[in-house]
C-alpha cells in the first residue's frame, strides 16, 4: 500500500470552542494539497493535530498504515511528518548553520552521541550547508537566527523542515510577510519538492495565485469544518468558497 | 585541539588566566608548602569539577537543580562509609566508587524521568524536595552516616601524610602520601572537566543547547528531549558524586556540613554565575576566585586595615576590619554579577572577539 495520511473525524475543543470539527480527509503521495480558509478557521490547529503538538478530543490519525493518534510529536517527526511553523520557531541564539545542522543531526538519528566533538561529523555540517544554499541563505551561515530579517527567518524555518527529509511536508503560510523578491525562492523550492512523486505536501496559503499555480487539490476549512474538497478550479469556483473564504456573494465571479 | 573537544577558551586573556591557574595548581605542593595552601588548591580542584557539572545543567540545558549537593554528598558518604566500615584498604575505595556512582546515576535517572517531562519549575521543586529529604535521611541514619558528626576515616597506607615516597634530601621537597593524594585530586578533577567539555561539545551536547533555546522546536525536530535532559542530569550527578569522593578522600571525612548543606549549593550557584554559565571554563575561574576570596580575603583585609590605621586614615580601618569580610565578599559578588552578567568568561570572550 502506498504511503497515505488520513484524519478521521478529527476534532479538538478548546473549552466551548470547537477549533477543528470532525475533519475526515486522506492525503496521497505526489499530490500537493492546499488548505485554505479564513483567519481562525482552524488550519494551524489541524496541522498541530497532525504533527502531534496537540492531542485531539476525538478522532483518529493514520499514517503509513498505522494509527499515530497517541504518538508524541518527536516520534511523529521521526515517522516522517515534517512541519514548518506559521509563527517562526527557531533556535534564536544559535547560528543559522547550527539551526539547520541540528535538524540534519536529528534526521541522521544522531541523538545521544556524546563521545565525539560535533565538528568531527563533517557530513552533518556539509549537508546543512547544502540545504542553506538551496534556500539562498548560504551567505548568512554564521549569523545568529535572531539577527536574520523576517524573510530570511521564514526561509530558515523551511530549511529546518527540508533538513528532516520527511515524507510529508507541512507548510504553514511559508511566504507570509515576505518581501516580493524573496517569495520566489520558497515557491520554487516547493515546486521542486513536488517533483518527487513519493511525497505528500500540505500547504496552508492565503494567496490565491500561489494556490492556483501549485496545488493539485484544495480543501477548505471554515469554522473548523471541512466545507469543500476538490480540484483547484472547481473549489475556487464553488459558491461556498466564494462566500465563505473569498467573501464574495454567490453568483458573482472573483476573477 | 581535540583534548578540548574543539572548544578552546577563545580569548587570549582567558587562555592566559587558565594556564596560570592550572600551573599554580600543579605546582602548589612545591611552590607553597604548608597545609593551608594545599587545602585551598585541593578545594579549587574539587569545586571546579563540581561547578562544571552544575554548569552542564544550568548553563547548557537551562534546568535549575537544587539536588547537586545531594549527589556530591552521595559520593562523599559512599567513600567515607566504605573506608570507615571496611578499614583503610583500596578495596574499600573501590567499593565506595562502585556503590556511590551507580547510586547517584540511578537517583538522577529517576528524578529526571519523573520531573523533566513537564515545565522546568517542577524539576527545580522536585530536586529541592528530594535533596531536603536526603539531608534528613542522612542525619537520621546515624548508625550508617554518623549523623551530625559525620564519618572520619583513615586512608590507605599509600595516601597517608606519613608515607614518604621520595625524601626531601633527594629532590628538594618531600613527596609524601598527602602530596600524592593532592595530585590524585587534581588529575581526577581535570579529567572530569575535560569529559564534561567533551559532552557539551558533542552532538548530544548541541541538542542540550537547542533544548535550552527552544524545547518545543527541538521536539518538533524529532528529539525526545526528556531523555536528553535526563541523561544530562545523570552525567552531572556522576561528576558531582565523583567530586564528592575526592572531597571525602582529601578531608578524610564526610559530614553534613562539608558535603550536604545548602550553603554549598549556594556557593556552587555563585561560582557558576561569577565564572560564566554555559562555558565549562567558567567553573575553573569561578571556583578559583570564590575559594581564594573565601580563604584569603579576611587576611588581606586585616593587613589593609592595619596599613590604613598606621597611615592614620579615617574610617577605612573600621571598614576594612577583618570581621567585615563577609560584607565585602557579598559586595564583591553583587559587583561581579552587575558588571559581568555573562560571567568572567563571557566578558573576556565578548571583549576578545567582536563576532560574539
Ligand atoms: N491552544 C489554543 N487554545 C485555545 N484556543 C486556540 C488554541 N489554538 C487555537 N485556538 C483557537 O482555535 C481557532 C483556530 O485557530 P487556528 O490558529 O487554527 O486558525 P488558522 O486557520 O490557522 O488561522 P490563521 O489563518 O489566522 O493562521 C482560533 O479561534 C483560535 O483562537
Ligand atoms: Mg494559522
Amino acid at each position: 500500500m502506498a504511503l497515505t495520511l488520513e484524519t478521521r473525524d478529527l476534532t479538538i475543543r478548546f473549552g466551548g470552542h470547537v477549533a477543528v470539527n470532525g475533519v475526515s480527509c486522506t492525503f496521497k503521495p505526489g499530490e500537493l494539497t492546499a488548505i485554505v480558509g479564513p483567519n481562525g478557521a482552524g488550519k494551524t490547529t489541524y496541522f498541530n493535530l497532525i504533527s502531534g503538538q496537540l492531542r485531539p478530543t476525538a478522532g483518529t490519525i493514520f499514517f503509513d498504515g498505522a494509527d499515530i493518534t497517541q504518538l508524541s510529536a518527536p516520534l511523529r517527526t521521526r515517522a516522517g511528518l515534517g512541519r514548518a511553523f506559521q509563527l517562526t520557531n527557531l533556535f534564536p541564539n544559535l547560528s543559522v548553520e547550527e539551526n539547520v545542522r541540528l535538524a540534519v543531526q536529528a534526521a541522521n538519528g544522531t541523538h545521544y552521541d556524546m563521545l565525539r566533538p560535533w565538528m568531527v561529523r563533517r557530513d552533518l555540517i556539509a549537508r546543512a550547508d547544502e540545504i542553506l544554499d538551496r534556500v539562498a541563505l548560504g551567505n548568512r551561515r554564521q549569523v545568529t537566527a535572531t539577527a536574520l530579517s523576517h524573510g530570511d527567518q521564514r526561509k530558515l524555518e523551511v530549511a529546518l523542515m527540508i533538513a528532516l527529509e520527511p515524507k510529508v511536508f507541512m507548510f504553514d503560510e511559508p511566504t507570509a510577510g515576505m518581501s516580493i523578491d524573496e517569495v520566489p525562492v520558497v515557491l520554487n523550492l516547493i515546486a521542486q519538492l513536488k517533483q518527487d512523486a513519493s511525497k505528500i505536501i500540505l500547504l496552508v496559503e492565503h494567496k490565491m495565485d500561489v494556490v492556483r499555480s501549485l496545488a493539485d487539490r484544495i480543501i477548505v476549512l471554515h469554522n473548523g469544518q471541512l466545507v469543500a474538497d476538490g480540484k483547484p478550479a472547481e473549489v475556487i469556483a464553488s459558491p461556498i468558497v466564494q462566500e465563505a473564504y473569498l467573501g464574495v456573494a454567490p453568483g458573482r465571479s472573483a476573477a | 585541539m581535540m583534548i578540548l573537544s574543539g572548544d578552546p577558551p577563545r580569548s587570549r586573556v582567558l587562555s592566559i588566566l587558565l594556564v596560570v591557574i592550572i600551573l599554580a595548581l600543579a605546582a602548589t605542593p612545591f611552590l607553597f608548602p604548608g597545609a593551608k595552601a594545599m587545602n585551598v588548591a585541593a578545594q579549587i580542584c574539587i569545586f571546579a569539577a563540581l561547578v562544571a557539572s552544575y554548569d552542564l545543567l544550568l548553563g547548557y540545558t537551562g534546568s535549575v537543580s537544587f539536588a547537586h549537593t545531594m549527589f556530591y554528598g552521595i559520593g562523599s558518604y559512599a567513600i567515607a562509609i566504605a573506608l570507615y566500615s571496611m578499614g583503610p584498604v583500596w578495596a574499600a575505595v573501590a567499593t565506595g566508587i562502585a556503590v556511590g556512582l551507580p547510586l547517584a546515576a540511578l537517583l538522577a535517572l529517576a528524578i529526571g524521568l519523573f520531573s523533566l517531562r513537564v515545565a522546568a519549575i517542577f524539576f527545580a521543586m522536585v530536586t529541592l524536595a528530594v535533596a531536603s529529604a536526603f539531608q534528613v535521611l542522612a542525619s537520621q541514619l546515624s548508625w550508617l552516616t554518623g549523623g551530625e558528626d559525620g564519618r572520619s576515616f583513615q586512608l590507605p597506607e599509600l595516601l597517608r601524610p606519613g608515607t614518604v615516597l621520595i625524601s626531601k634530601s633527594l629532590i628538594g621537597f618531600e613527596l609524601n602520601g598527602r602530596v600524592l593524594t593532592y595530585y590524585l585530586v587534581l588529575i581526577a578533577a581535570a579529567t572530569m572537566i575535560l569529559c564534561l567539555l567533551r559532552v557539551v561539545n558533542s552532538p548530544f551536547g548541541r541538542v542540550l543547547q537547542a533544548i535550552r533555546e527552544n524545547r518545543f522546536r527541538a521536539e518538533a525536530l524529532g528529539f525526545r528531549t526528556v531523555f536528553h535532559l535526563t541523561y544530562a542530569n545523570c552525567i552531572a550527578a556522576l561528576v558531582a558524586a565523583g567530586a564528592g569522593m575526592l572531597n571525602a578522600l582529601w578531608l578524610r571525612y564526610a559530614g553534613p556540613d562539608t558535603s550536604l548543606s545548602f550553603t554549598i549549593m549556594l556557593d556552587i550557584l555563585l561560582m557558576v554565575v561569577i565564572g560564566g554559565m554555559g562555558t565549562i571554563y567558567g567553573a575553573i575561574i569561578g571556583a578559583s576566585i570564590f575559594i581564594l576570596a573565601q580563604n584569603y580575603l579576611q587576611a588581606l583585609m586585616g593587613a589593609a586595615s592595619k596599613a590604613a590605621a598606621d597611615a592614620g586614615l579615617p574610617l577605612l580601618p573600621g571598614l576594612l576590619h577583618p570581621d567585615r569580610w563577609l560584607l565585602w565578599l557579598g559586595l564583591l559578588f553583587i559587583a561581579s554579577v552587575y558588571f559581568f552578567p555573562t560571567g568572567v568568561v563571557g566578558r573576556l570572550r565578548g571583549a576578545g572577539s567582536a563576532k560574539h
